[in-house]
């Protein structure tokens, strides 16, 4: 029982080392990535390619947080179901707007 | 009496009570930032003219405040990792250290709003300013939540750890869910507010 015991005891400690190392790469990638977004605000883009780039930046960073901060990529179903009612709600509520003014502009 | 499932995964779900109730606190979180997100969209796209963000904004302060934020973000997965490997005197250093960021980034925070009164930029003065203050002022107090959570766990209610670790692990893992929430969002707001 011991031995079933330490050998759990050590398994939990490779995985958990595992975990650290790919949260101090997740770290090195978002100060990374920090830097591209400031770099691209530099350049002084048109503001339609200095939106898309930004953001795509933003949803690169969101992702790895989510993913391995918060271990979405090992996570159980009921909360990927959670978050796919949300993002339903979610993304409606943002198109809207856009989609909005889109008409109004061909109006 | 004692509360089922604070640690024991349940049978029907595969998880803690504290896993599923954080995750739909963080759902209505999304709903409410993005809301205001959408908000912001709404003005912007409406609005004759729009001021770059940096016309009114620090941006390398806000910079700065990125890095101090993705850092408290990898202290506080180090804290839950220290107590998953048993050892407490490091997760208090790392939980204290991602509370000290927490106060950075407000300490900054401060020195960019009262620059900003300082030069008569105010909620009142523009749409811009006015969604600004919105945004970062709610997210401000978002950091001050979980500040005031993660210092609970660091002082008084550490005391659990030595009664029953593993309910006390599971709640240091909530409260981290959280306050990488607050970081995700601020990832978002720092290139809309600040670089757009």
């Amino acid at each position: 029982m011991d031995e079933a015991h330490d050998r759990a005891a050590a398994h939990d400690h490779v995985d958990i080392d595992r975990h650290v190392r790919a949260a101090l790469f997740v770290f090195l990638a978002l100060l990374v990535l920090t830097g591209f977004t400031v770099a691209a605000w530099t350049l002084h883009l048109p503001t339609r390619s200095a939106i898309t780039l930004a953001l795509l930046i933003a949803v690169v960073k969101g992702s790895l947080v989510a993913g391995w901060f918060m271990h979405l990529v090992s996570e159980r179903r009921l909360i990927y179901w959670v978050l796919a009612l949300t993002a339903a709600f979610f993304v409606p509520l943002l198109l809207i707007p856009v989609l909005t003014s889109s008409s109004a502009l061909h109006r | 009496m004692d509360i089922p499932y604070t640690v024991a995964a349940r049978p029907d779900t595969g998880l803690n009570n504290g896993k599923i109730a954080i995750w739909l606190f963080l759902a209505s979180e999304v709903m409410l930032f993005g809301a205001l997100f959408a908000s912001y969209v709404m003005l912007r796209v409406g609005a004759p003219e729009w001021p770059a963000g940096a016309t009114y904004l620090n941006v390398p302060l806000a910079t700065l405040n990125t890095v101090v934020l993705i850092s408290s973000s990898v202290t506080m997965v180090l804290a839950w990792a220290s107590l998953v490997k048993r050892n407490f005197s490091r997760f208090r250093l790392f939980l204290g250290i991602t509370i000290l960021c927490g106060l950075v980034f407000l300490v900054i925070k401060y020195f960019e709003y009262s620059a900003k009164f300082h030069h008569g930029y105010l909620p009142a003065t523009n749409t811009f300013l006015a969604i600004y203050f919105t945004l970062t002022g709610l997210h401000g107090l978002h950091v001050i939540g979980g500040m005031a959570v993660n210092s609970w766990l660091w002082g008084p209610g550490s005391a659990m750890w030595r009664t029953d670790p593993a309910h006390f692990t599971n709640r240091v893992e909530n409260a981290g869910l959280f306050w990488h929430l607050v970081d995700l969002v601020w990832i978002f707001l720092f290139p809309v507010l600040y670089l757009l």
